[in-house]
């Protein structure tokens, strides 16, 4: 439907936000004609309620953290560029991203630390900084599925949160996530190759 | 199958064998038997299997002589060293015999020496990262392949057009395009056998190797067709048989897969049935694996192809579906005859090579041949790296490129393929094999040899070996999750996408219908690893007689070492009170927690060292099912009662300082009465005070009839311990513990089933409970549930019924009428089994306990704390738990400790 409509110079600000996402022209204007088949109404943005009908998203364990992640605290809307950062995270890691950079450019989205808060976030509902025991809980009950009981949960989420947690506050701390995580690939795995 | 392999391996026993027959097999055959005759020398009746026997004897001895030496295999491969050795024992053979034996023939390579290596190596393939590479793997498997194949046949024949071929060479472009498609297929056995010993990345390992597995079905695909053209005369040849060729590739390896599959299917649908059968699990994996390839070998597809999809398709319901114990065999049963049947392999090639009668030399066949596959590898691994890596999310580099290259060895495939080669229609045949077996011996000792330094040289990523943790197994399903999401929402439907959707097929219909209910209903991923780790722990444990328990707590293997002990329970009781479970129970648990620790170690000494005699007893009695009849189960009873009330009268002695400790308590004596109804099954009328875990033992015992007996019963309990009881460890509460201990001190349990439960799960839970008085906390909360609201009323209506007819409701005699008892058991452990001391009617109930109902645990210690504690516990209670789950979920919970 936006095939016409797909050109690079449809999208606002389309420089401003390459050069903060990282994204190459072709992507943004693939992502653009995404976000526009998303939008019914026309309406410039989106709320939830397009994302939610995503067919696979309603079935995806996550799917509904992930729809909250696009909106930001508070809003009920996220127009393009908040669309195409929250997608920023998931472009894969490449030569250019992991030269040497200024140290007052911000790091690009989609570098180790920012995919990991992501993540993070993901599991920290309240966001405070901690992903606490009953986040754990919860977050291990929406991976787990029906057929592992109630108390077996909780003991898995001990297990969980004790190996994870070092300073033993009974909490995961980012740090302590990121530490956790240190011996994965996460460049390699928190990535779409067509997001480049 | 036995004749076949005879009649492969040793031919003719002529040289030693001969002269040894004639020398020792006098008499008997040849003149009339003058009478009995004491000894007889059969040497034909056993001559074949003995040949076999030996054969692999003598691989065995010599694989034990290579690794006596760790400089050596370090630096030589084991491949390389079997090649050598084979070359010095067919020289033997050739120098004693004047002619070579023992070679390796097609026949018994594809049909016995081949299927164990490719069903061991498909079914502990790693899935998910073979399906990340599928993509990968297809491209060098069939486009590598069929350049491999016709450039190294292209540039033979333009060599020989060049006239750097000997003209007694006669070969047409068929011939060598023939030749080129069975030298091209790199080795899966030659691949793995190097591979294994480098450790090199694990993607670069699984495309290499996926590779290996997979081109199979086109070398058999181009084998056959150049085979069938070469026949045909290249004059004869139509444009159809071209296109014939092509489709059969299709037919060949699409084919083959779905062999694979079917048989996959089969043997995870039948491994569901088998839960009375456990003995025939390990042998129905083989044999329908083995169908597989058979099958696919008949209808003339790839048999490789097959049984690897077979194993790789299988794997997840199998495991889920066998017995732990049937698990370790398949797994063993099936390394054995891997390495097996590839030392063999690797020492006939050897020996084979020493036949000259069977090759011709020639030199600018054989070099250009090295020269070709060595360089047309490496330059079709570059184009169609170049190729993937655009397509790729992680590009392979060059050193990567370089190892692919480098790692691509011929080995027994090609060797066999060339054997197989009709000498009338392919006049060069001679030829061929000798630059078949000099390729075969360069890559696998040349290339073998170097591969090892040059990976270290290149500092190719090597894989790195790290344990897998909970926190890592969690969020890899979260990365999944997300990347599956952000497809969607992108609107791409790429490869996560197509995973996600497979997972959920797989979950919804697939698993239910290959998975036996209670295995599926525990098949998690984060659950197993979760599992492991207990295992682990518990193991190592174990292994350290069960010497880590220290002042300050239970250090875990597998957990990160902690600043201090001290902050773990500060943590923990944070997290109590944050959590909303019972906190009071943490601060019960606590303050016996020395004392469960001391017991911990005294149960692991005696059990340890009590239960021994009985397993061995055991696995004398049946070959085919591990049960036992009803009077071995008695003499076992006998045995195991004395056992468990020495034990009880040890514990009960601690317990009753405990007891001298708290105020005066009041027993619950109905106890002897839960067991009839426990065993009965569970009834509505069970009382609340069998929170005991005897009881739900019990409970488990009769409804998760799925378990074995030999896996419920007294009888295993060391191996129980290692099939996964550490479940329970990590839930049963330091209260159900106690309990049990005060319930077994005072009766001598009656019923057969009900007694061995308790020692195994008061032995497994206790590693656990001292050091993590979270944990018991959880447990704990789980106790309370339990009992569900309405089992306590009938409960407390059958015990006022009691106490009006069998004991005055007295709340303090019945202390002291019971400690008669108690000393008694533990004066006399070698009393019968069943004991008058549990006939002894005592019952007591008092009337704050029955109400209370399920607490009674807590109170037999802690009656204050308890009581205070009630309509706290007891709102959980109601909240918590609809009263029929409660039940259930630990039979869940124990089936899963069997199971897993």
């Amino acid at each position: 439907m936006g095939i016409r409509s797909s050109h690079a110079e449809a999208i606002p600000d389309v420089d401003t936000l390459r050069r903060e996402t990282g994204f190459s022209q072709a992507s943004l204007a693939r992502l653009y004609q995404r976000f526009r088949a998303l939008d019914k109404n026309k309406k410039g943005y989106l709320c939830r309620v397009d994302l939610q009908q995503i067919g696979a998203l309603a079935v995806n364990p996550l799917g509904d953290r992930i729809i909250d992640s696009f909106f930001p605290e508070g809003s009920h809307i996220v127009d393009f560029p908040g669309f195409a950062k929250v997608l920023a995270h998931f472009r894969p890691v490449e030569e250019e991203d992991t030269r040497v950079r200024d140290v007052k450019e911000p790091e690009p989205l989609n570098s180790r630390m920012n995919k990991l808060r992501f993540v993070f976030q993901l599991y920290d509902l309240d966001r405070d900084g901690k992903i606490s025991w009953d986040e754990m809980l919860q977050v291990l009950r929406l991976m787990v599925g029906v057929q592992v009981t109630e108390e077996q949960l909780e003991s898995i989420t001990d297990r969980t949160v004790q190996e994870a947690d070092e300073d033993g506050d009974g909490a995961v701390s980012f740090l302590e996530f990121v530490k956790s995580l240190e011996k994965m690939n996460i460049e390699q795995k928190m990535s779409i190759r067509i997001l480049k | 199958m036995l004749r076949a392999a005879l009649s492969l391996l040793g031919l003719s026993l002529a040289g030693v064998e001969a002269a040894e027959e004639s020398t020792q097999e006098p008499g008997p055959p040849r003149e009339p038997p003058p009478g009995l005759a004491l000894f007889r020398w059969q040497w034909h009746e056993v001559e074949a299997p003995y040949l076999v026997a030996l054969w692999i004897l003598v691989a065995s001895l010599a694989k034990i002589v290579f690794h006596l030496s760790r400089r050596v295999t370090s630096l030589v491969p084991e491949s390389c060293l079997l090649i050598l050795l084979g070359l010095v024992l067919g020289g033997i053979v050739l120098a004693v015999a004047k002619k070579a034996e023992y070679q390796l023939e097609p026949g018994t390579f594809f049909l016995f020496l081949l299927p164990p290596i490719v069903l061991d190596s498909g079914y502990f393939m790693p899935s998910r990262l073979f399906f990340d590479n599928l993509g990968a793997i297809l491209t060098y498997a069939v486009v590598g392949t069929l350049w491999n194949a016709f450039t190294t046949g292209a540039a033979l024949w333009g060599l020989q057009q060049a006239g750097l071929v000997a003209p007694r060479v006669q070969a047409g472009f068929l011939d060598f395009l023939l030749f080129g498609s069975l030298i091209s297929a790199v080795d899966p056995v030659a691949v793995l056998a190097v591979f294994e010993e480098v450790h090199v990345n694990e993607t670069l390992f699984i495309i290499v190797f996926g590779e290996s597995l997979l081109n199979d079905a086109v070398t058999v695909v181009l084998y056959k067709v150049c085979s069938s053209f070469v026949e045909m005369g290249s004059d004869n040849v139509q444009a159809t048989d071209y296109l014939k060729g092509i489709a059969s590739l299709f037919v060949v390896s699409l084919g083959g897969a779905a062999v694979g599959f079917v048989f996959a299917f089969l043997l995870a649908l039948t491994t569901r049935f088998t839960k009375r059968v456990r003995i025939i699990e390990p042998l129905l994996v083989f044999l329908l694996a083995y169908a597989a390839y058979l099958t696919a070998e008949m209808a003339s597809l790839s048999a490789i192809l097959a049984v690897t999809m077979c194993g790789l398709g299988c794997k997840k319901y199998v495991e889920a579906n066998i017995s732990r114990k049937s698990r370790t065999a398949v797994k063993y049963t099936m390394k054995t005859l891997a390495s097996c049947a590839e030392t063999i392999i690797f020492m006939l090639l050897g020996i084979s090579a020493v036949d000259s009668s069977k090759w011709a030399w020639d030199s600018g066949l054989v070099l250009g041949t090295l020269v070709f596959i060595l360089f047309f590898r490496a330059l079709g691994v570059v184009l169609q790296t170049w190729v993937l890596n655009q397509m790729r999310l992680v590009p392979l580099d060059k050193i990567d490129q370089v190892v692919m290259s480098y790692g691509g060895l011929r080995g027994a495939v090609a060797f066999a393929l060339v054997i197989l080669l009709d000498r009338t229609k392919v006049p060069a045949k001679d030829y061929f094999v000798a630059t078949t077996i000099v390729v075969v011996f360069f890559t696998v000792i040349v290339q073998g040899l170097t591969i090892k330094p040059l990976v270290k040289w290149l500092k190719v990523k090597r894989s790195e070996h790290h344990k897998p943790t909970l926190n890592q197994e969690l969020h890899e399903h979260t990365f999944d999750h997300i990347l599956a999401a952000v497809e969607d929402v992108v609107g791409h439907h790429g490869y996560h996408y197509w995973r996600d959707r497979w997972e959920q097929f797989d979950k919804k219909y697939l698993s239910q219908l290959l998975m036996r209910r209670s295995a599926y209903r525990i098949r998690d991923q984060i659950w197993d690893v979760y599992y492991r780790l207990n295992i682990r722990d518990a193991i190592s444990f174990v292994d350290q007689g069960g010497h880590v328990l220290s002042s300050t707590g239970l250090t875990l293997p597998s957990m990160p070492s902690r600043n201090s002990m001290a902050e773990t329970s500060v943590t923990n009781l944070l997290r109590e009170s944050g959590s909303g479970a019972c906190l009071d129970l943490q601060v019960i648990d606590t303050v016996r927690s020395g004392r469960d620790r001391e017991d911990a170690v005294m149960h692991h000494l005696l059990c340890g060292s009590l239960y021994k005699p009985r397993r061995r007893y055991k696995a004398s009695c049946s070959r085919h099912f591990i049960s036992e009849d009803p009077q071995e189960r008695q003499d076992k009873e006998i045995f195991q009662q004395n056992m468990k009330r020495r034990l009880e009268s040890f514990k009960s002695t601690r317990h009753n300082n405990c007891l001298t400790k708290s105020k005066p308590r009041l027993r619950k004596t109905g106890r002897k009465k839960k067991d009839g109804v426990a065993n009965a099954g569970t009834t509505a009328g069970e009382p609340p005070g069998d929170l005991g875990f005897q009881d739900t033992a019990a409970v488990v015992l009769t409804m998760a009839s799925e378990e074995e007996e030999e896996e419920e019963s007294d009888s295993s309990e060391t191996e129980k311990e290692d099939d996964g009881g550490i479940i329970f460890v990590a839930r049963a509460t330091s209260e159900v513990l106690q309990e049990g201990r005060v319930s077994g001190a005072h009766e001598v349990c009656p019923s057969p089933r009900i007694i061995p439960p308790s020692p195994t799960c008061a032995e497994k839970q206790l590693p656990w409970k001292s050091g993590q008085g979270d944990q018991a906390v959880y447990v704990s909360s789980e106790t309370t549930k339990i009992v569900p609201v309405d089992m306590q009323t009938g409960w407390s209506q059958s015990i006022s019924s009691l106490e009006s007819l069998a004991s005055p409701p007295c709340t303090q005699a019945p202390t002291l009428s019971h400690l008669p008892p108690h000393p008694m058991a533990a004066e006399e452990p070698q009393a019968p089994p069943t004991l008058p001391s549990d006939s002894l009617p005592s019952f007591a109930f008092p009337p704050n306990l029955a109400k209370a109902g399920r607490s009674h645990s807590e109170s037999s210690a802690d009656t204050p704390q308890q009581q205070e504690l009630q309509p706290l516990m007891g709102q959980e209670d109601r909240t918590h738990l609809s009263p029929g789950a409660a039940k259930p979920r630990w039979c869940v919970h124990f089936n899963k400790g069997g199971r897993l």
